[in-house]
């Protein structure tokens, strides 16, 4: 779905959010900008960056709030398996959410999965956006073999559907690792099996704009000064086109829990012992029929609530920062 | 137009030699082949005996050019699992996943075309708001949390439709279809629904952005001042004018697609291509695997490169080598 | 063919499909499918189970799991001692019409006993077999042997000439790198006949109008349709998509049980599942491996609350175990099924005294697609041990990942379920699993344990034909088993089918397969 944020020009969408050159304090400057303007007029933005935050912030101080540490298999007490949520008649404190068949608190499961959904999440779009812009640049401003070799890798990829890529990497390296270093290795594992397929977007977006960009005075001045290389692309070239970066980071965000969560639902992302929200899922799937509903649906409603948000403030920046959309 | 043309080949071509590379290389490296094949009871002579018929003990560049030669041919050897041609096992999946594609690929255009024009069309009404808000929703939705509430709702609760498979089938030479009978279509319905609902927010979005853009153009304006009708404007003239970008967006999401069918395939028991692959990947059926993956990548780069080439044809000044926009993000 | 004769063809099958409604057609939801149609391709219990609707035995199991003829009418001991003699029974066909012979027989036991057989260990004793006459076989067996004919019932017979017209008188070979005929072709004399298989979808099979038994089901089809998630299962059972399950999961038990229109069958099976031990010198990590010492085997023993599993994650429906062998199985001795108590305490001290250091790590292998609720049971075990301070590493993977690296010895404790099937005697697990690996024995002794006194016992028994001093030295060698804790016994699993209203006649059987010539579908389904 990116594609379509990404079919405009980077040149033509305005940066003015981010260059007005407005003194006073930050905050100050930050509402004089349209895009804080943007943001107060959309109730559905600030909703999403609320629930957003919050649920981050639950998420971060999981080990000081939940009753339990779901990782900790000592933590895990049989007898207190399947005890339904604490609104129901046979529901026990402190289980707010019920426990599952291990005995496993849902909320804390919820809590600590989160977390991991998030870390993955955001550190796939951090290795994919380092990746991307570097090689994109690199392409961009250097050209020739270079550019050539970094964009066909670019293309191989992109033949290949995203999930499949994911997919492939994950079982590949999950079947060829000891049991020992599963568990340590599997959330790199997922961020590196959804950073792979997701970098060459960026790359494309960068080297673009390199390529335009090199060709004009100031950086043939900057280079007859022997300004390096690399300050001409961080400071010249980058800056033009951090805003569709942006939005396509933020989409990309939600696309990568989501893709998270469905490699742990096929059975190939996080393992039982520590589970992520599509393991719990995966998991609460079994036991749909046996009147366990609440292993399955608070885990799916957490999901959907993250990548809803998420979604729903790329979508506004995307409008936002966009001016053809005004 | 030749040139392009060619180039545009060639490209598929180093593209799918690549793709082979790193299937070669999944299918040789990891999990050795040897080990999944013996029994429990074989020797450490059994054992290099095989390897030495599987032709394992050749250098590098000659197994992969077998496995080239042999992939150009459809030959792909025996599922580790099945003990069957996994040529023969993908093309006996391959019309369960097709059909159910296609059947999701026509639902997201008949109901996602009219969403998008309505959207844009009425923009800023509430509406349309609400609209959008359920296009979110559509996209942030896991498919695979879609497929088991429907089949909670839908075949649980109201026993109104199956829960998995495919029904009956009918077979039409070596194509199996479920089109034709009751259980196959009822069966049909709700991974199609659930395939769907991503593809459906999709097209609605496309047509939203492309209508909201041609009704700023001047010949809708035109139209207008003339005293066309304004329903007739929008639904047939600057319609049509946004189908191009939307056909296109469904010929390269098909790839998409199909890849993505095989979570879908997972939630209802589809048999097809995917749930296919899924085993393999559970059972470490590494030549599926391998066959799978270059199937789905070829199909994706053969209606990637006809969509180029089509717009090259029709519009000449693509036909310089411009950066396009990729669309790997299903 | 035109366009035109295509839609009529069409039309016709569709026309096909819809008189099929009206047949008496059992549709069987399993958990997972066949591993291909050669029963001697796959070593697999399931697949052979399955199989036995197609291709026979020449004796074979009744309702009351004794051993009673099949293809063959009657057989003796020769005065050697080492040869059996079948007379075969008279006036049999196979499916393609035919006739059974003696030299079917011959090249039946041949090909499950070839090199490349997976299944040769299903025949341990066989040496050779010669066609005395058209109705008489004669089996030569490597020493005097008690249990030829409990192996008997699952060795599967094929059709010779069938077998040399499609170049299949071997064992498919895998590494030749093409597809075995029998692999996905059918020729047996079983009541039921394949009509059509797509792996992973479905299997079809019809009846067999010309069988020589006579026919206690109605069935005029089978539908053989794996659904590996158990609730997509569950959900097919109860909107009749399916009208009967091999695999009930136990957790839906209830939930079924309170559905009108399905009905549950219950019992224990005999398959026993138990917790295995490595004693080779070092664990997967490098440390040395304390498990060699026996007190560490019995701390691990008494950190297991048996009864908690039970109640919890079996949910009552287990029967917890003490011996390594369920009761009905011939060598079972009540007095060697006894638990130790639970005692996390004692178990902590036996530790301390063994001298093991705290938070040992040790890989547990489990299977994600093996036991009932084995995934379950395998993160509750891990959390009582890690509550006596050790510190397993849970590896769940399916059983094709994982078998490599049991075989390989490169885990270290493991689970292992066991049925003692086909042989239905505690011979299995003591010859298969607790004798020290070499030939054909200790096939599934993954730990790499060598117990002389256990072996001279084993293979005393291996020779014995008076069956009380048989089952006499096999209780006394699982009684060595039990005492070395060589294995922890956990529990005989539960075992649950569930058929819908459509079906009037499902026996279930101790040993979990289903016997569809014994069932019956109602008629106006």
């Amino acid at each position: 779905m990116a594609d379509i944020s990404m079919t405009s020009d980077p040149k033509t969408i305005a940066t003015d959010a981010t260059t007005e050159p407005v003194r006073r304090t930050r905050f100050a400057a930050l509402r004089q900008t349209d895009l804080w303007h943007s943001f107060t007029n959309h109730p559905s933005a600030v909703f999403a960056v609320c629930l957003l935050a919050l649920v981050a912030l639950t998420a971060l101080l999981a080990p000081v709030i939940t009753p339990q540490d779901p990782y900790d298999l000592a933590s895990l007490v049989l007898w207190n398996a399947e005890i339904p949520p604490i609104w129901n008649a046979e529901g026990q404190w402190p289980y707010l959410l019920g426990t599952d068949t291990q005995g496993r608190d849902i909320l804390s499961a919820i809590l600590y999965g989160s977390r991991i959904s998030l870390v993955i999440g955001f550190a796939s779009v951090i290795v994919a956006l380092a990746v991307g812009l570097s090689l994109g640049l690199i392409a961009g401003y250097v050209g020739g073999w270079v550019d050539n070799v970094i964009m066909r890798i670019g293309d191989v990829l992109l033949s290949m559907p995203f999930i499949l890529i994911a997919i492939l990497i994950t079982a590949v390296a999950t079947a060829s690792l000891p049991a020992g270093l599963k568990d340590v290795l599997a959330a790199p594992i997922l961020i590196i099996a959804i950073a792979v397929p997701s970098w060459v977007q960026y790359a494309r977006t960068v080297r673009a704009s390199a390529m335009v960009e090199r060709k004009k005075e100031y950086v043939m001045a900057a280079r007859l000064i022997r300004v390096k290389p690399w300050r001409i692309m961080l400071h010249h070239i980058l800056p033009n086109c951090l805003t569709p970066i942006l939005v396509a980071a933020t989409l990309n965000f939600g696309l990568a829990i989501l893709s998270e969560a469905t490699l742990s639902f096929l059975g190939v992302g996080m393992p039982p012992d520590q589970p992520s929200l599509g393991t719990l899922i995966r998991i609460g799937n079994q036991y749909l029929f046996s009147g366990l509903w609440w292993i399955v649906v608070f885990p799916a409603v957490q999901l959907c609530l993250i990548v809803l948000s998420v979604n729903m403030i790329g979508d506004w920046l995307r409008d936002a920062l966009n001016p053809k959309l005004r | 137009m030749l040139a392009f043309l060619i180039k545009r080949t060639a490209n598929a071509v180093f593209v799918m030699l690549a793709v082979a590379l790193l299937a070669f290389v999944i299918f040789r490296f990891f999990g050795d082949p040897v080990e999944m094949m013996v029994n429990e009871q074989a020797t450490q002579s059994d054992r290099a005996e095989l390897r030495e018929r599987l032709g394992l003990n050749d250098s590098f560049a000659t197994q992969y050019g077998r496995f080239v030669v042999n992939a150009v041919q459809g030959d792909f050897g025996i599922s580790y699992r099945n003990q069957q041609d996994v040529m023969v096992l993908i093309g006996e999946r391959f019309p369960a996943t097709f059909e159910l594609v296609l059947v999701a690929t026509v639902i997201s255009l008949v109901v996602g075309i009219p969403l998008g024009v309505i959207t844009a069309v009425h923009h800023k009404s509430r509406l349309a708001n609400l609209l959008q808000l359920g296009s979110i929703i559509g996209v942030s939705l896991p498919s695979f949390v879609v497929g088991i509430l429907l089949i909670l709702a839908f075949s649980v609760s109201l026993g109104w439709l199956p829960a998995f498979g495919r029904g009956e089938t009918v077979d039409i030479g070596w194509w199996s279809t479920g089109l034709l009978t009751p259980s196959g279509r009822a069966a049909l319905v709700l991974p199609a629904i659930s395939l769907s609902t991503f593809q459906i927010t999709l097209v609605m979005r496309l047509v939203r952005a492309e209508m909201l853009e041609t009704l700023r153009a001047d010949y809708v304006k035109f139209a207008r001042a003339r005293g066309v009708p304004r329903g007739r404007i929008n639904w047939v003239h600057a319609l049509r004018n946004c189908l191009m970008p939307v056909i296109t967006l469904t010929g390269m999401q098909i790839g998409n697609l199909i890849a993505f069918a095989l979570v879908t395939e997972t939630v209802f028991q589809w048999p097809g291509m995917g749930l296919l692959f899924i085993q393999a990947v559970t059972f470490v059926d590494i030549p599926v695997m391998a066959a799978y993956l270059l199937l789905v990548s070829f199909i994706f780069v053969a209606l990637n490169t006809l969509v180029d080439v089509t717009y090259a044809w029709v519009d000449p000044r693509l036909r310089d080598d411009s950066v396009k926009a990729g669309g790997a993000n299903g | 063919m035109t366009i035109r004769h295509l839609l009529l063809a069409s039309v016709a099958v569709a026309g096909l499909a819809g008189g099929a409604e009206a047949q008496n057609v059992l549709k069987w939801g399993a958990n997972r499918d066949i591993g291909s149609l050669d029963p001697y391709s796959y070593g697999d219990s399931f697949t052979i189970n399955v199989l036995n609707h197609v291709y026979e035995g020449l004796v074979r199991y009744n309702a009351d799991l004794e051993i009673e003829p099949a293809l063959a009418e009657s057989w003796e001991i020769l005065e050697d001692q080492v040869t059996w003699r079948f007379i075969l029974r008279e006036g049999v066909t196979f499916h393609n019409g035919n006739p059974f012979t003696a030299k079917d027989v011959v090249a039946s036991l041949e090909r499950v006993s070839h090199e490349t057989s997976p299944l040769k260990g299903n025949l341990p004793a066989y040496v050779s077999s010669e066609a005395v006459d058209e109705r008489t076989v004669d089996i030569t067996l490597n020493g005097t042997y008690p249990l030829l004919l409990n192996d008997l019932t699952n060795i599967h017979i094929f059709d010779q000439e069938w077998m040399e017209e499609n170049d299949s008188l071997l064992p498919t070979d895998i590494g030749a790198g093409t597809e075995g005929y029998a692999t996905y072709n059918a020729n047996g004399t079983g009541p039921f006949i394949v009509e059509s298989r797509q792996p992973d979808a479905k299997t079809t099979f019809v009846v067999n109008p010309d069988w020589w038994d006579e026919p206690q089901h109605n069935l005029d089809r089978i539908e053989l349709t794996p659904v590996s998630s158990a609730a997509t299962r569950v959900a097919a059972l109860l909107s009749g998509e399916i009208n009967f399950t091999n695999d009930a999961p136990v957790q839906d038990l209830p939930r079924l049980a309170a559905a009108p229109n399905v009905e549950v069958l219950e019992g224990v099976d005999l398959r026993t599942v138990m917790i295995g031990f490595p004693f080779r010198d070092t664990l997967s990590t490098g440390e040395p491996n304390p498990f060699k010492d026996k007190a560490v085997r019995e701390a691990l023993y008494k950190a297991i609350d048996l009864e908690l599993i039970h109640e919890k994650v079996m949910r009552g429906k287990s029967r917890v175990a003490g011996a390594t062998v369920a009761p009905p199985i011939p060598g079972y001795a009540e007095e060697l099924d006894t638990v130790p108590e639970f005692d996390p305490e004692a178990a902590r001290t036996l530790l301390e005294e063994a001298g093991v250091p705290e938070g040992l790590e040790f890989e547990f292998n489990c299977l994600s697609d093996g036991l009932v609720n084995e995934e379950q049971f395998c993160q509750a075990i891990a959390a009582m041990w890690s509550r006596i301070g050790l510190a397993p590493q849970l590896d769940v993977a399916p059983r094709a990942v994982q078998t490599p690296k049991r075989t390989g010895g490169t885990t270290d404790v493991y689970t292992l379920g066991w049925a003692t099937l086909p042989m239905l005697d505690a011979y299995s697990p003591l010859l298969q699993i607790f004798h020290s690996k070499e030939g054909n024995s200790g096939v599934f002794n993954w730990g790499g344990w060598s117990f002389p006194e256990l072996d001279a016992l084993i293979q005393e028994a291996g020779q014995e034909l008076d069956t009380e001093t048989r089952l006499a030295l096999e209780t006394e060698a699982l009684g060595i088993v039990k005492e070395e804790i060589i294995m922890i016994p956990l529990h005989q699993q539960p075992m649950a089918w569930a058929v819908t209203d459509e079906v009037t006649e499902m026996p279930l059987f101790p040993d979990n397969k289903p016997r569809l010539w014994f069932a019956r579908v109602g008629s106006e389904g």
